[in-house]
């Protein structure tokens, strides 16, 4: 059968340095196609090429049998391409309509926009992914997870014969997830194409029917999903022998060491609102605590709250033995708390400085006498940490924009443990990043909690709650509800615990 | 020469077509008077200029940059010449310089205030003084012309050092102070911190609202210096022209310079570079008998295209 995607010879450099190097691809018609490969192996790039967004160097794309035009993103909706990028492309203060119909707006007498059939177009392609909301309010007044929802069901409604999915799944939970396949699985049924970029080898062999592996730009082969492994992927992707792999285990951080020292922070009854009524945790010296819950259970919000972003309404908190009410991240910085927050890109990096100014953001004070920087002491500290976390970056003083999401990721990792806090909370960590820097990563933490600091990990991933922490608190609903004590914990029993229906006290 | 250095250096490129223009077309240019005339006017504009450019860093904007210039050149004759700066000449001639800067500082801490604390945006906060400021200065000279002879207080815009004009030198001095603390100083970092990623410069422990109030300080205590260069060199203070549509040289300067609207740049020699390129563009169309109106439309197209030639980044 002919592919509807057939692309051959790739390449795409950027000023001299080859992002892709004759890398190729080909989607058949009706097909869920995964694309994996480590950040910086040259997908999204690949992905931009064949949306118009980047002109190739060089090498052939042909749609649908014919050679593509396609130069603008704009086109490429035009030929049948629809994308759902990482970041949302979408507009917040905007109506749900608005967003799904935008650019595409049915038409009353020309000029008019026909509400009434926008509305109910809406409420009809909604449907289909089994969403029902009002559609005339802000789209920003849903969560991330509807959002992406709402995203997915514009370009599906664009008439696309291939949907490229970028990290699709990203912030969704486990039901919004199992929509979603069923969105894509439908897709399929219907003679669309899907290309699947994703990091989570869970999902590719859950929705994809053939997957491609890129390393280094260039295209390693294309697999039957049925015919490979998990490892197998992996070895691909990292370009190693699938035994060696499997004799390192899938994770570094190897949980549950009993050897805990003194009581380091300890939460009681705390709440900021809404989001968070009711969280104790406590936390030793030497100790991962992971925080397990689903989508909005009140795992960032109980962050927040320890490291002075959002202000206590109840509770109260100890760090290190004294009360500890930091009114601000500066005042817990201060007292010794650090925070990897969530989201690298909106509150994480600094895209136009560079990875030198971003690494020493969080240090600046220690690193500043008369309000001078001490730019000695400053190169020494970012060499330093850019060779211990194998940084990968041209120089220090390169844009951390141009870095790959696993660098910028390692980058702001060093902002912290170059704090030197007694306590760091790492929310999702290892998020958007690949196999390797999720290991290098893994490994950092472990290494640090090693020396008798304390971590609060959250994470989405299961897999890497169970293996890396060395106890978890599950939160529901705001509410810190169960402990699960390494070793012993299985992926089952956080899923049980997080599943599991509480009763709450009639008071509350 | 390639599309990216051509598009770095854009600004040098341009000035140096103005000069090599001029040189060939425009009457006595090459005359020492010229370059006084020239370094004298923009002083001014490259002082306030590198106010902005810190304000444009944090992502903001400051309207008001003309109104306190009127505001502190109102005061300054005021001071000298009343009873007390009659009396003890040298004691009204330092209070001249220093209260309408310490009302400037204040002028800024007002804009400060509403935009960090209380979270007005930028354009409305520094609107209010943009109205008012100006109106207070009229008020304090009853909308009277004031002229005065002062050499001593003249001498920030008529003295010349090592034969060049005197403001020419402060511009330069503020330049290097300035381009120093964004380069080396914690507040610098923060401040491109802040225009560059707010959140992530406050989740790092940054003093986002100090920064920010610290910048408009900065930059209205620059129109304070300004205002009071404008009434030294005119020997007159006219509360109703001194720094009149200033905060659009200002802005044009900046953005020619290098800044960019959304922040997280401070290019502080930039923005002189700015002011220069706008007041040689005013220069060479006023010396060539273009009409002054026209000029504007020139202003307006150097700034169309100095905002194109920052999108023509992508890619």
């Amino acid at each position: 059968m002919q592919p509807l995607v057939s692309m051959h010879g790739i390449n795409k450099a950027f000023s001299g340095v080859p992002a892709l190097q004759s890398a190729s691809l080909e989607v058949a018609p009706g097909e869920v196609h995964g694309l994996i490969g480590q950040n910086g192996a040259g997908k999204s790039t690949f992905i931009k090429v064949l949306t118009g967004v980047y002109r190739r160097d060089a090498g052939t794309v042909q749609f649908d049998g014919h050679d593509s035009t396609v130069t603008c993103p704009r086109d490429a909706q035009a030929t049948g391409i629809a994308t759902i990028y990482q970041e949302l492309n979408l507009v917040p203060l905007r109506s749900v309509t608005e967003n799904v119909t935008l650019g595409y707006e049915p038409k009353r007498m020309g000029v008019l926009i026909d509400w009434p059939k926008a509305h109910r177009r809406t409420r009809e392609i909604l449907s289909r992914f089994g969403i029902d909301i009002d559609v005339r309010a802000p789209l920003g007044s849903y969560s991330t997870a509807i959002q992406q929802l709402v995203a997915i069901a514009r370009a599906v409604s664009l008439d696309a014969k291939l949907v490229i999915m970028d990290e699709p799944t990203s912030s969704l939970d486990a039901n919004e997830v199992e929509t979603l396949f069923g969105v894509i699985r439908g897709l399929r049924d219907a003679g669309v194409s899907v290309l699947y970029v994703s990091h989570f080898l869970d999902e590719l062999f859950a929705v994809c029917d053939r997957v491609t592996i890129m390393r280094d730009g260039q295209t390693v082969g294309t697999r039957n999903i049925g015919e490979t492994s998990k490892l197998g992927l992996i070895a691909d992707m990292l370009g190693r022998n699938p035994e060696d792999i499997e004799a390192a285990g899938m994770t570094e951080f190897g949980g549950g060491q009993a050897k805990l020292g003194e009581i380091l922070l300890e939460a009681k009854g705390v709440s900021t609102g809404n989001r968070l009524l009711e969280f104790d945790l406590t936390v030793h010296r030497g100790e991962i605590v992971g925080l397990g819950g689903l989508l909005g259970a009140g795992r960032t919000e109980a962050a927040r709250a320890i490291f002075g972003v959002d202000a206590l309404t109840k509770g109260a908190m100890t760090f290190k033995g004294a009360p500890s009410a930091p009114a601000n991240p500066s005042d817990a910085i201060n007292e010794g708390i650090g925070f990897l927050t969530e989201d690298r890109k909106a509150e994480g990096i600094v895209p136009d400085m560079s990875v030198r100014e971003n690494l020493t953001l969080a240090l600046l004070p220690k690193l500043t006498k008369n309000g001078q920087i001490d730019r000695a002491q400053e190169k020494e500290l970012v060499e330093g940490y850019i060779k211990s976390l194998g940084i990968k970056t041209a120089d220090m003083d390169q844009p951390i924009r141009e870095l790959s999401g696993g660098n910028q990721q390692k980058v702001l990792l060093a902002r912290w443990l170059a704090t030197e806090p007694d306590l760091l909370i790492l929310d999702e960590p290892t998020r958007g990043v690949d196999v390797g820097a999720k290991l290098e990563i893994q490994a950092i933490i472990r290494d640090y909690v090693d020396k008798g600091f304390g971590v609060v990990l959250i994470s989405s991933e299961f897999e890497e709650l169970v293996e890396g922490a060395d106890r978890i608190v599950v939160l529901q609903d705001g509410y810190s509800v169960s402990e699960l004590q390494n070793p012993g914990i299985t992926e089952n029993a956080l899923v049980k615990a997080i599943a599991h229906h509480y009763e709450r006290e009639a008071a509350e | 020469m390639n599309a990216q250095t051509l598009r770095q250096n854009g600004g040098v490129v341009a000035l140096i077509a103005i000069l090599l223009f001029n040189a060939a077309f425009t009457p006595n240019f090459l005359q020492l008077q010229t370059l006084f005339v020239n370094i004298s006017q923009v002083a001014t504009i490259a002082i306030v200029a590198m106010g902005m450019t810190l304000v444009i860093a944090t992502g903001g904007i400051d309207l008001s940059v003309g109104a306190i210039m009127a505001l502190s050149g109102a005061m300054a004759p005021l001071i000298f010449q009343s009873e007390f700066g009659t009396a003890y000449p040298a004691l009204g001639l330092t209070a001249a310089f220093v209260f309408p800067l310490i009302v400037a500082c204040m002028c800024g801490l007002f804009n400060g205030a509403l935009i960090s604390v209380l979270r007005v945006q930028p354009i409305i906060a520094t609107l209010i003084l943009f109205i008012s400021g100006r109106g207070i200065a009229q008020v304090l000279t009853n909308g009277n012309l004031q002229t005065f002879k002062n050499p001593a207080f003249s001498y920030l815009g008529t003295g010349k050092v090592l034969g060049l004009p005197f403001q020419g030198w402060l511009a330069l001095a503020i330049a290097v102070v300035l381009f120093w603390v964004v380069k080396r100083t914690s507040f610098g970092r923060y401040l491109l911190a802040v225009g560059g990623n707010e959140k992530a410069a406050q989740l790092s422990g940054g003093p986002v609202k100090t920064v920010k109030i610290g910048a408009y300080v900065i930059c209205a205590f620059l129109s304070g210096i300004a205002g009071l260069i404008v009434v030294a060199i005119n020997s007159a203070s006219d509360a109703a022209r001194n720094g009149n549509l200033m905060e659009l040289d200002a802005i044009a300067a900046a953005v020619v310079g290098g800044a960019l609207l959304q922040g997280g740049r401070a290019p502080i020699f930039g923005a002189i570079l700015g002011a220069i390129i706008i007041q040689l563009v005013k220069y060479t169309l006023l010396a060539n008998g273009v009409e002054d109106e026209v000029a504007l439309i020139a202003k307006a197209f150097i700034i169309v295209l100095a905002v194109y030639v920052q999108q023509a980044r992508k890619e």
